[in-house]
């Protein structure tokens, strides 16, 4: 049977891009930022997970305004990166794994979240920054598969921190219904508090961002009771993009255990945070 | 017809990309979103004006674009993600833009983030169990 192994949690902002693809690992600036994912690497080559599933938001590659989708799940053999219009080269395309995307999905929509099906989707860099932090020092035949999942984050309404963790429960009965063996680990990706628009672009709230992690692993029940405004408002409006932690907190068990716990500030504009949980008996 | 009041119009200095922002930017959004591929970002680049026009963005759009005005851009419809599009054809980053949205330089904008997270590793000592190297 496929199992859940660990849940992974990173920020995903194109300047960490930028760094790996320049190799800025070892600048003061970065090596901090850098090392705290180490240990995680080290869990990962030691797990040696066979896929894993990304939580995360397009910024306008594969979808623009036209059609906007509150969770879209890919549901194909692999993924290509694309030029986003400023920046560093595609990345080589991801494998995904099929099977398993329309199995998640009959289960998702059988569990009334009517998510929106993709047979072909162009992953941005929300998705490759998490897969180049994890796994950029293998070659990319080597990578896990992956299946991308997104959420919208950006045009407003959004959906809720509560919503994304009961998606979460719905993967985690997928998965655990699969019947391949296969070790898969949940990435939720974003966050933490940044806001990149406006006279208030620039915050950072360090107490707000260790409240978030805290609560995520002891006490998700808080988050779920957040509203989007209240987020934003501590966190910024591209802070919000935390709620998309709580899908990978909702594929774990209640209580967790926490193998790794790491925070940045700033990067860029942003606040970041690693997580590395699995599940307690 | 009204468009819909909401808490978050409350936030200072933010303007949440919603519905309304949505569609009296989707022109000026709908170009950024162009520049996905090399060859419209050379015909912007060859006649900025020509391609705004052709993509109907307003008067108002068009100048501020011509002009890097990003902070109108906002006012009047961009989304950040698509504005960073935009930037690039004026040398400028997301840092650069925050700074702009500010009327302060990047490396006094860099300085703002500092500060914001300034006494960080203090406080993860005190809240325990993070990594330190």
């Amino acid at each position: 049977m496929a199992k859940i192994i660990g849940g992974l949690t990173t920020s995903h902002i194109p300047a960490i891009g930028n760094a790996m693809y320049s190799k800025l690992e070892q600048e003061p600036y970065w090596k901090r930022f850098f090392d705290g994912y180490e240990p995680v690497k080290e869990w990962l080559d030691e797990v040696q997970p066979d896929l894993a599933i990304v939580v995360y938001n397009d910024h306008g590659l594969n979808f623009f305004l036209n059609q906007v989708p509150t969770f879209a799940l890919g549901c194909a053999d692999s993924y290509q990166n694309d030029d986003e219009g400023w920046g560093i080269p595609a990345s080589a395309d991801v494998k995904g794994d099929a099977e398993l995307s329309w199995h998640i999905a009959e289960t998702m929509i059988r569990d009334e979240f009517d998510i929106t099906t993709c047979q072909e989707m162009k992953v941005d860099h929300g998705f490759m920054v998490p897969m180049n932090l994890f796994w950029r020092d293998k070659p990319t035949t080597n990578w896990p598969k992956a299946i991308p999942l997104a959420v919208n984050t950006v045009q407003h309404p959004l959906t809720s921190a509560k919503r994304c963790y009961d998606l979460g429960k719905s993967l985690r009965k997928a998965i655990d219904s699969y019947p391949e063996d296969m070790k898969v680990v949940v990435i939720g990706t974003g966050g933490l508090s940044h806001q990149l628009q406006g006279e208030r672009a620039g915050i950072i709230d360090v107490d707000f961002d260790l409240e978030c992690m805290d609560k995520i692993i002891n006490e998700p029940s808080w988050m779920t009771g957040l509203s989007n405004d209240y987020i934003m408002e501590k966190a910024g409006t591209e802070g919000i993009e935390v709620i998309m932690w709580m899908v990978m907190r909702g594929a774990l068990n209640d209580k967790v255990n926490v193998l790794h716990k790491h925070y940045h500030a700033p990067i860029s504009n942003t606040g970041a945070g690693v997580l590395l949980l699995t599940d307690a008996e | 017809m009204a468009w819909r009041q909401h808490d978050y119009d409350e936030i200072p200095g933010t303007y949440v990309f919603d519905g309304k922002r949505s569609h009296s930017g989707y022109a000026l959004n709908r170009m950024a979103f162009s520049f996905n591929s090399e060859a419209n970002r050379q015909e912007f680049a060859a006649d900025m004006d020509a391609y705004c026009r052709k993509y109907g963005l307003s008067d108002e759009q068009r100048e501020a674009v011509l002009n890097g005005e990003f902070l109108k851009l906002l006012q009047m419809g961009g989304n950040i993600y698509y504005l960073a599009k935009i930037a690039v054809f004026h040398g400028m980053t997301v840092q650069d833009a925050g700074a702009a949205f500010h009327g302060i330089t990047t490396d006094e904008f860099k300085q703002i983030l500092l500060n914001n997270a300034s006494g960080f590793e203090e406080r993860l000592k005190q809240e325990g169990g993070f990594w330190h190297g």
